[in-house]
């Protein structure tokens, strides 16, 4: 590979062609002020507009600063990162930048995490000379959609969030609209994201370097329900969780924080401390059979069979199809994903179990993801006007509660789930990353197909983080072809094969976020650290590893459910509680007749 | 969570995609057709943007940002009676800004909007080679030179009169 010499602050570094001078410098530990870059390590992801110039560096010879992180080295290049004449550039940026943002960092969710703060402190930023007449500043109206909060008066036009919308997830929600002090990233027409394609997967709010894109915070509602003596309050935690929330507390990444999690939760004063992975197991039953179902009338000759079937325990993922292609929404499975399956389950089962009526019961739930916010506020998971699940809080809305109730939770012992929903299996907990869904779907069919014994209980060839990837499993002869996408630009990729015949799976696997869960929208932040995602996907499979149990077929608790209370996967009950059906949500223009 | 159906009279979305068809509907032909579509249609209304997102395939935010970031794009219908009020050089020194605010106070309207009747809409431009009658205003396509803001109610009343006959 050809290779560059070049000094950087008098010290000599080697590159290879291309590379910035930003990453050049960080070769030497040299690390230049960025705001709008983004590079996501390992996901294909880049935000490099080169917009907000606060990594300028001077460089010999050249008559203006130049944008480290668009700037490629060149051969015997003199750069300087920190002479005067840059940081005193630096600074005025910095001070135009906060001449037209909000100075509320005490109450703002972002404060402690903003990007743009630590920068104001780092450069020690202490007063503002381009304070406008009046502190008139950019205004713009406050959106609260189901998971996901627009202040664009804090909106610094790094633009990731669009780069996230459009590139990695081909959304299309956001764009940049308007010019000069009236730009910001909104939606068409500047409407609701409720009537945007928006499928609420947070990426956006994931990458945000300021508190312009947050999650609707439930933690207040959350209290309140505990709180209330006429209330049970029943709490599920979705697997991506326990391999990520350490982080909040200083641990280091991929720290599996089981035990310590459901004694914080036992701690918050939840009635019933249960899991996702219960019901995550509970979708491997009826989402296998479905699939098996499926599988056995294509084989026995019956081709108008909806095959490959797809999975449906990410709800972005369902908003995505419901959205873009709602002409192949025959396709996913029809189960419930697990959050609205334990909900489903927590306000029948368990309630007549517990002699608790429907109104009396607060079931909340723990998510890696903001979709799950929007998707337990749908309509077709309410009885009656009461959800399912009343309220989803993200990971770090967790970690908030559990700093607020003086709990030290890294000295916390380790506790278990409550019974009955809380037992669970190694297959239920890689739900959490991509791959995971569809090895614990293959560990139950091949059992129930071939009424052997899996030889081998890990699918290596299923696992990985390349954005698709495809397998064929062999079930006893039956040849199972395997697709996996996660993020929703590769989701797309299958979806368009499959519309042009060009596609031979049996079943593909689709999560919405780059990596699945451990990367979802509601995680703490990475700031693009892929180590950190990396770390996460590796404690993934170690939790499975350290289940007595693999298999979801195999869980008591779930062979006792179905004894007593459903009968058989994909049996009417099952049918009632367990699955659910999809809109058509594109927006069309069609010819007025009338007019 | 009801699909949402945008209604469209059919010599319009005709129009529209034959023109999308004359650039073959691709994506970096957005701005050509955003032109003949205002061509067209004096603006580009929200229907319109939706449709041609549809057939170029691109994100209708993508085709609303574009369009709101160029000033010769329009949401706003214009009026019957256009009213472009000359902000160049000669013309701004010679007192445009105060002929624009005349025809606001006189209109009620701000620049970019058009008034409830749909009779008049204001906007203003950079130079009509009229420099010598400075400054300058068109109203419906007829130049009114060495204007003053007394003028302005004369002018207005005037094309009020004709079209009540």
């Amino acid at each position: 590979m050809d290779t560059i010499k070049l000094k950087i602050d008098n010290r000599e570094v080697e590159v290879p062609k291309g590379t910035t001078i930003l990453n050049a410098a960080k070769q030497l530990g040299i690390s230049i002020p960025t705001l709008c870059h983004f590079e996501f390590k390992g996901m294909d992801v880049h935000n490099r507009p080169g917009g907000c110039r606060l990594c300028v560096v001077e460089v010999e010879g050249r008559r203006n600063l130049a944008p480290a992180c668009v700037t490629e080295c060149m051969p015997d290049m003199v750069v300087r990162t920190n002479s005067m004449r840059v940081i005193n550039a630096r600074r005025t940026v910095l001070e135009l930048m906060l001449s037209d943002h909000p100075n509320d960092c005490l109450q703002c969710a972002k404060s402690g995490k903003c990007e743009l703060q630590a920068l104001a402190i780092r450069f020690g930023i202490r007063s503002n000379p381009f304070v406008g007449p009046d502190h008139a500043q950019s205004s713009y109206q406050i959106e609260v959609s189901p998971s996901i909060i627009r202040d664009m008066n804090k909106c610094v036009m790094c633009r990731r969030c669009e780069m996230m919308c459009n590139e990695m997830q081909t959304v299309g929600a956001l764009s940049a609209i308007e010019r000069g002090f009236p730009a910001v990233v909104s939606t068409a027409f500047n409407q609701h994201l409720d009537h945007s394609p928006c499928t609420f997967c947070g990426q956006c709010v994931a990458v945000c370097p300021v508190g312009a894109l947050t999650e609707v915070d439930n933690t207040s509602k959350v209290i309140r329900a505990i709180v209330d003596p006429t209330k049970k309050t029943v709490v599920q935690v979705a697997p991506a969780v326990r391999v990520a929330l350490g982080e909040e507390f200083g641990m280091k990444p991929g720290s599996i924080v089981t035990g310590k999690l459901t004694a914080a939760l036992k701690a918050l004063g939840f009635d019933y401390v249960f899991d996702t992975d219960w019901s995550a197991d509970l979708t491997i039953m009826e989402e296998g059979t479905e699939l098996i179902g499926r599988l056995t009338k294509y084989l026995g000759g019956d081709k108008s069979v909806p095959l490959p079937i797809l999975t449906s325990c990410c709800p972005a993922w369902v908003n995505f199809f419901e959205h873009q292609f709602p002409e192949m929404r025959d396709l996913p499975s029809t189960a419930k994903s697990p959050q609205q399956m334990f909900g489903a389950i927590a306000k029948s089962y368990f309630a007549e179990k517990i002699n608790c009526k429907r109104e009396d019961m607060v079931c909340v739930s723990v998510m890696p993801c903001l979709a799950k916010k929007y998707e337990c506020s749908r309509d077709e998971f309410k009885v009656n006007g009461n959800p399912d699940v009343d309220f989803s809080i993200t990971t770090r809305e967790l970690a908030a509660l559990i700093k607020q109730a003086n709990i030290d939770f890294t000295k916390l012992p380790d506790e278990e789930f409550d019974s009955p929903l809380g037992e669970s299996t190694g297959a239920a907990v890689i739900f959490g990353t991509t791959g995971g869904v569809i090895e614990a779907a293959v560990r139950t069919a091949y059992e129930v197909i071939t009424k052997k014994p899996l030889p081998k209980i890990d699918f290596e060839e299923l696992r990985g983080l390349e954005g698709v990837r495809s397998a064929t499993i062999d079930v006893d002869g039956l040849k199972l072809n395997i697709g996996i996408a996660h993020g929703l630009k590769n989701a797309r990729k299958l979806l368009e094969d499959i519309k042009a015949g060009k596609c031979n799976f049996h079943a593909i696997e689709i999560m919405a976020c780059p990596g699945g869960c451990i990367d979802g929208g509601g995680q703490p932040l990475h700031h693009g650290n892929g180590d950190i995602i990396k770390a996460r996907w590796e404690a993934i499979y170690q939790a499975d590893k350290n289940m007595p149990i693999r298999k979801s077929h195999e869980n008591p608790s779930i062979q006792a459910i179905y004894k007593e209370y459903l009968g058989e996967p994909c049996g009417h009950k099952s049918h009632e509680l367990l699955h659910t059906h999809y809109f058509d949500r594109q927006t069309t223009v069609e010819v007025d007749l009338n007019k | 969570m009801d699909k949402i159906i945008i209604k469209m009279k059919k010599e319009v979305s005709d129009k529209i995609i034959e023109i999308c068809d004359r650039f073959n509907n691709a994506p970096g032909e957005l701005i050509n057709v955003l032109h003949q579509t205002q061509d067209y249609l004096g603006y580009l209304p929200a229907e319109a943007q939706e449709l041609i997102a549809e057939r170029l395939h691109i994100p209708t935010a993508k085709v609303y940002g574009v369009v709101s970031f160029y000033s010769f794009f329009t949401m706003q219908p214009k009026g019957k009676y256009p009213v472009s009020v000359c902000m160049g050089t000669a013309c701004y020194v010679r007192g445009a800004e105060k002929i624009l605010d005349a025809f606001e106070k006189e209109l009620g309207i701000m620049p970019g909007e058009t008034d409830k009747d749909g009779l008049f809409s204001l906007t203003s431009l950079r130079c009509v080679g009229a420099c010598g009658l400075a400054p300058v205003a068109l109203v419906d396509g007829k130049v009114f030179g060495r204007l003053a803001p007394a003028n302005v109610k004369a002018i207005v009343n005037e094309y009020r009169e004709m079209d009540k006959q």
